[in-house]
């Protein structure tokens, strides 16, 4: 007869789980007005409805991805290799829009498959051949580096982002910028995916405790192969919207978002344990870190700064609410 | 007459490595022009042992279950802090080299003292800290140089050849595990981070040092990626603060550091498999060169032989026979 | 070797997980050169009391007094430095380490920090050879070794720390015969050389062989302390349960089961090494317990039955069709319908940090949803329906299950697999630590699902509910079924006897099995 040696239970009661995430969120959207307010004091500029509209364009490419990641964070897994399908998702695409018009038209599901793909394959790696999600994404990214840099020739790609990305990226409806409103949909679906879905659902409770979802029925290796399908995709569409952004593929342009993605959906009260986390926060996480960026960088503080005070604030913030319990 | 059984059990991951590297160096020497000459071995070895620094490094973090983003950075934060203060006369080179390994054990320090005292989990820790120790490099060396007095000779000595034959670098990285690697290893506190790893239930109701082990672990791996720093920089002449080359060194250490027998779920393995692990990988680029493969393919190819790698090495499913336990 | 004044003891002992009252003002007096046995059943209190003792947790009320100095242990390693060790089960073995460094694993023989291999191989062979484990090899992995030889480990490891107290905590459930024959030896010099020995354990004939005295506890609280031997088993039964058993079960059918294909068949099912050939069935309206002493293969035997395992030999049959079952996924679909209450219910059976609700509705999300989305209204009802039916405790929906108590997270667990209406029941040792109200409505909750249809396969760890629910016993031993015990055959005296394989009158004739090696 096994001893449960520790009991997992704090000393008082534990907290409804609502509760436990209302803190970082909140804490989290205190920190964006802070910061808000704090710029003001720089600028009058941050406050206006044109930089904060700036700002959301910015933000939804990391927004997208961040959606992804979250997906497999709220597993208890990990995806490194977001830098990489980030730049496939924009090169492939970009590949195909140069391949006439039906290439064209095809340019952004082109790019999102190709990140599906990516996902799969990380995907059985870690749910089929139960290898740690750090390392396998770690290596899938390394090969998706390969394929680009011998794609590529090591050269920047010359192939132009199609019309329908530019639009998508780069161009407004009523005044309202469409990557924003591409984000606004994108999340949709994720919280829909999330709270109303038995996919989701599985989600959450494989995070919790996968054993006890596999002792209840669940397919949990379908499902967690089908999480990072879905992060591959979201990534490699934000480097599709990335392509139409900036009107072309770049090399390493996916190196910028890994770092600040886990940052956003762990800023957001996701636990990076899994199991645990909302939407609201990843979103919350996202204006977070783009708002910081940006206001670093107006303020022209140099990019050696702004490494700096992102690391700093990070760890700050989850000291605040990301510490694990004492098991006494 | 059974303990040659176990020490052999013991160390089959650090053997494998070996065979492995061995096998490799052999195509490769025998396939070069200028054949298996000192010349040859040395360039070889001066850049394997730039990995296997930041490979042991690793380990050392690996083995508590833990993992270290940051280590590619602490690289290049010792770079560049060597590339203005290994300088001058021999008093002021020694001073510098003790004052650029004592930084390494700093920021090794500053991980450690957030991962056990804050309890934040370690790798979004080590993502953070990178960042702070990266900016605090593009602070110092914002272009690439080194200080006029450089100590160019004493670089000279340390990547050179001894007796004209054996290659200083090796005699070196001997050295640095003779001294740092052995000792820690057979101490109480390297067993500790053996059994931390392992179980660290099992290891607190033993009443082990568990916070003095992680502690000493992590400002070892700070010490040694400072070395590997401090090697480079003997290497280039230069301090560069390359975001791109500090994460590939954090990518490759944790492939090498795979590829040497080493446990990603910490508790086993050794610090030498990993510096083998790190040649082996480093030899893949070589062999590509030497049978005239395009350079542009060399990423792929060490992508797709970590991919390999891994997926043989941890793929625990065929010997599992009870599912529960893939779970736990 | 006797003291008069307590080497050890405990006073007013209090503490509480959550909304479970582990122990409650419990005391306790620990004298040197005696064996002092524990008794209670599981929940009474004893683990916690030991782990208290030896560092592990802390109290939340009461006091220890060593030598009559009052005492507080930060963590084992405190308690380990005042002399008091405990032996738990493998989980204090580290499994990448070798059988030396885990025997030696505190004040390793050596200098500045480094260890002294040759001397602590010495020191480890020893204390292996102190317990009884000489064929153990020092440089072996602990992983690579079975339970038996851990516990030896385990026992070598308390015996190189020089305890003035050692503590066995169910030490010797996996260990045969002969093992438990050395240990008790080793144990008796112990004693003479004035050791003072507390000892947990179900086993009434260990008891009787090894302890002074004995100790009763039930629901956190010491109830009686008596020389071993001045109190008749059943006596000790009902200090135990606190009550005349005969009333606590609900009654059994009187008239047989109708005959009729079973439901669940099983032929010469096979695991190795720890299931070898077992046939048995069970009807609708049957109750079939499990018996035997702990690791016999009950669990891997649910398991198997519920597709987590892989590589079974022999056949499964449903409604007389053969069945393969690869999943918990294929175990739980309609044509076969089974359900598994699992062993563990924090760590395999609820995700604790999820709402009540999630954890309800978890095995049942596909039939509860359409094209994958879940119909929220259906959820509701289902979820009210259940909480209603087994009258769960808590404070909404909402709620964390881990916020339940214990009792009410394992009918949770019970009304998950409920939702789906099952009608095969499989359950591992379910009353586990729960408080004996809960007992008593999950015992009748067992016979109403009976009653209905539901056949229904239970391991106990209990005497009492597998002689007060079961229809049929089959005890295990070493993986086959050493015994079949049926309606008033099933006694206290022949599943311990059958559990320990020993010869008996009465029941089916039993098989004879080899020594465990």
């Amino acid at each position: 007869m096994k001893t449960q040696i520790i009991e997992a239970d704090p000393r008082r009661r534990a907290p409804d789980w609502r509760q436990q995430l209302d803190i970082p969120v909140l804490t989290a959207f205190g920190c964006i007005i802070l910061l808000l307010i704090l710029g003001s004091f720089y600028s009058s500029n941050f406050l206006s409805p044109e930089y904060l509209l700036q700002q959301l364009k910015v933000g939804a490419f990391l927004g997208v991805i961040a959606t992804g990641m979250m997906l497999v964070i709220l597993l208890g897994q990990i995806d490194l290799s977001v830098p990489w399908t980030v730049t496939l998702g924009a090169m492939m695409a970009s590949a195909a829009a140069a391949h006439g018009p039906v290439g064209d038209a095809l340019a952004i599901p082109v790019g999102i498959v190709c990140g599906l793909l990516i996902g799969l394959v990380n995907g059985i790696g870690v749910a089929y051949l139960r290898i740690p999600s750090m390392i396998v994404t770690l290596a899938v990214n390394a090969v998706a580096q390969g394929l680009m840099v011998a794609y590529t020739g090591g050269f920047a790609p010359g192939d132009s982002a199609s019309a329908a990305m530019r639009y998508l990226a780069a161009g407004t409806i009523l005044g309202i910028p469409n990557a924003a409103i591409v984000w606004l949909v994108t999340g949709a679906l994720a919280v829909f995916l999330l709270r109303r879905t038995t996919f989701g659902r599985a989600v959450y409770g494989i995070g919790n405790k996968e054993a006890a979802a596999y002792l209840s029925g669940v397919p949990t290796q379908r499902v967690v192969m089908v999480a990072f399908a879905l992060c591959g995709a979201l990534a490699a569409f934000g480097g599709v919207l990335l392509a139409g952004y900036a009107g072309k593929a770049a090399q390493s342009m996916g190196d910028a978002y890994l770092l600040p993605s886990i940052a956003a959906v762990v800023l957001g009260g996701t636990s990076i344990l899994g199991g645990r986390g909302s939407y609201i926060g990843t979103i919350a996480g996202v204006i977070l870190i783009t708002l910081l960026q940006s206001i670093l960088s107006v303020m022209q503080i140099a990019e050696f700064g702004r490494q700096i005070i992102y690391g700093v604030i990070i760890i700050m913030m989850l000291l605040l609410y990301g510490r694990e319990k004492i098991a006494r | 007459m059974k303990d040659w059984r176990f020490t052999l059990a013991e160390q089959r991951g650090t053997l494998t490595a070996l065979a492995i590297f061995i096998a490799m160096f052999t195509l490769y020497v025998a396939n070069h022009p200028a054949g298996f000459t000192a010349n040859v071995v040395q360039t070889v070895a001066n850049k394997g042992v730039l990995l296997a620094l930041v490979a042991m490094a690793q380990t050392l973090v690996v083995l508590t279950s833990g993992i270290d983003l940051s280590v590619g950075m602490i690289f290049i934060l010792s770079n560049c802090v060597a590339s203005y203060l290994v300088a001058g006369s021999a008093m002021a080179t020694t001073f510098g080299v003790v004052a650029v390994i004592a930084i390494g054990a700093l920021c090794g320090a500053i991980n450690a003292v957030i991962v056990i005292f804050g309890r934040l989990q370690p790798i979004v820790t080590t993502i953070a800290t990178g960042a702070v120790y990266f900016g605090i490099a593009l602070w110092i060396r914002p272009f690439p140089g080194a200080s006029d007095n450089f100590n160019s000779d004493f670089a000279d000595a340390l990547t050179g050849k001894l007796f004209d034959v054996v290659p200083t670098s090796v005699v070196a990285l001997i050295g640095v595990v003779v001294v740092i690697w052995l000792p820690f290893q057979r101490s109480v506190l390297g067993r500790t981070a053996y059994a931390v790893g392992s179980s660290e239930l099992a290891a607190y109701m033993s009443g082990m040092p568990i916070r003095r082990a992680k502690f000493v672990a992590y400002v070892l791996g700070g010490v040694l990626a400072a070395m590997g720093g401090l090697f480079l920089t003997f290497f280039t002449y230069s301090g560069e603060a390359s975001v791109a080359n500090g994460n590939t060194y954090t990518l490759y250490s944790i492939a090498a550091v795979v590829l040497g027998g080493v446990s990603l779920f910490g508790g086993r393995g050794s610090a030498v498999g990993a510096i083998f692990g790190a040649l082996a990988f480093r030899a893949i680029g070589d062999l590509l060169f030497v049978f005239d493969v395009d350079p542009l393919w060399q990423p792929l190819f060490q992508g797709v032989v970590l991919l390999l790698a891994v997926s043989i090495g941890s793929a625990r499913l065929f010997q599992v026979r009870n599912r529960l336990e893939l779970f736990t | 070797m006797e003291s008069q004044v307590p080497l050890l003891r405990m006073e007013g002992i209090s503490k509480r997980y959550g909304g479970v009252r582990a122990l409650e003002k419990a005391d306790l007096e620990v004298r040197t050169g005696r064996v002092h046995a524990i008794l209670g059943e599981n929940g009474a209190g004893k683990s916690t009391l030991i782990k208290i003792m030896s560092g592990v947790v802390a109290p939340d009320e009461g006091r220890m007094l060593l030598d009559g100095h009052q005492v507080n242990f930060q963590n084992p390693a405190a308690a380990n430095a005042a002399g008091i060790v405990c032996i738990f089960q493998e989980l204090s073995l580290i499994p990448d380490l070798s059988v030396a460094d885990n025997i030696i694993v505190s004040n390793p023989p050596g200098r500045f920090g480094l260890i002294d291999r040759k001397a602590q191989r010495r020191l480890a062979e020893a204390a292996l050879a102190r317990a009884g484990g000489e064929d153990i090899h020092p440089m072996a992995l602990v992983r690579d070794l079975p339970l038996s030889r851990r516990q030896i480990i385990e026992i070598a490891r308390a015996l190189s720390r020089s305890p003035r107290v050692l503590i066995l905590d169910e030490a010797t459930s996996a260990l045969a015969a002969a093992d438990v024959k050395r240990v008790f030896d080793v144990l008796k010099r112990l004693r003479a050389e004035g050791i003072a020995l507390l000892y947990i354990s179900h086993r009434m004939h260990e008891i009787a062989e090894l302890a002074d005295d004995c100790s009763v506890f039930r629901n956190g609280r010491r109830i009686a302390t008596y020389q071993a031997g001045s109190k008749t088993d059943n006596e000790v039964v009902e200090m135990m349960i606190g009550r005349e058993y005969s009333h606590v079960f609900p009654a059994k059918p009187t008239a047989p089961a109708a005959v009729a294909t079973p439901v669940l068949e099983v032929r010469r099912l096979s695991w190795a090494p720890r299931l070898n050939d077992i046939s048995f069935s069970v009807r609708a309206g049957e109750v079939v317990g499990l018996g035997g002493l702990d690791g016999q293969g009950q669990r891997e035997l649910l398991l198997a039955l519920f597709g987590v395992l892989r590589g079974i030999g022999g056949e499964i049959l449903i409604d007389g069709r053969p069945v393969s079952i690869a999943s918990p996924r294929a175990a739980k679909a309609t044509g076969i319908g089974m359900a598994l209450i699992p062993e563990d219910r924090k760590t395999e059976g609820l995700m604790l940090q999820m709402s009540v609700r999630d954890n309800l509705s978890f095995a049942t999300l596909s039939e509860l949803a359409r094209g994958g989305i879940i119909d929220r209204d259906a959820e509701r009802d289902a979820i009210d329906e259940m909480i209603r039916l087994l009258a769960i405790r808590t404070d909404g929906v909402s709620v964390p299950a881990t916020s339940l108590s214990g009792g009410n997270q394992q009918k949770l667990v019970i009304a998950k697999w409920l939702m789906r209406k099952p009608r095969i029941i499989l359950l591992n040792d379910p009353t586990r630590g729960i408080d004996v109200g809960t007992k008593q409505e999950i015992y009748q909750l067992l016979r109403t699902l009976a009653d209905s249809g539901a056949a229904i396969v239970l391991y106990s760890t209990d005497y009492d509910e597998l002689i007060g629910c079961c229809d049929r016993v089959l005890v295990l031993y070493d993986g086959t079924i050493r015994r079949t015990l049926s309606g008033a055959d099933i006694t206290e005296r022949a599943l311990i006897s059958s559990a320990l394989n020993i010869e008996m009158a009465g029941g089916e004739p039993e098989r004879h099995a080899p020594e465990r090696a």
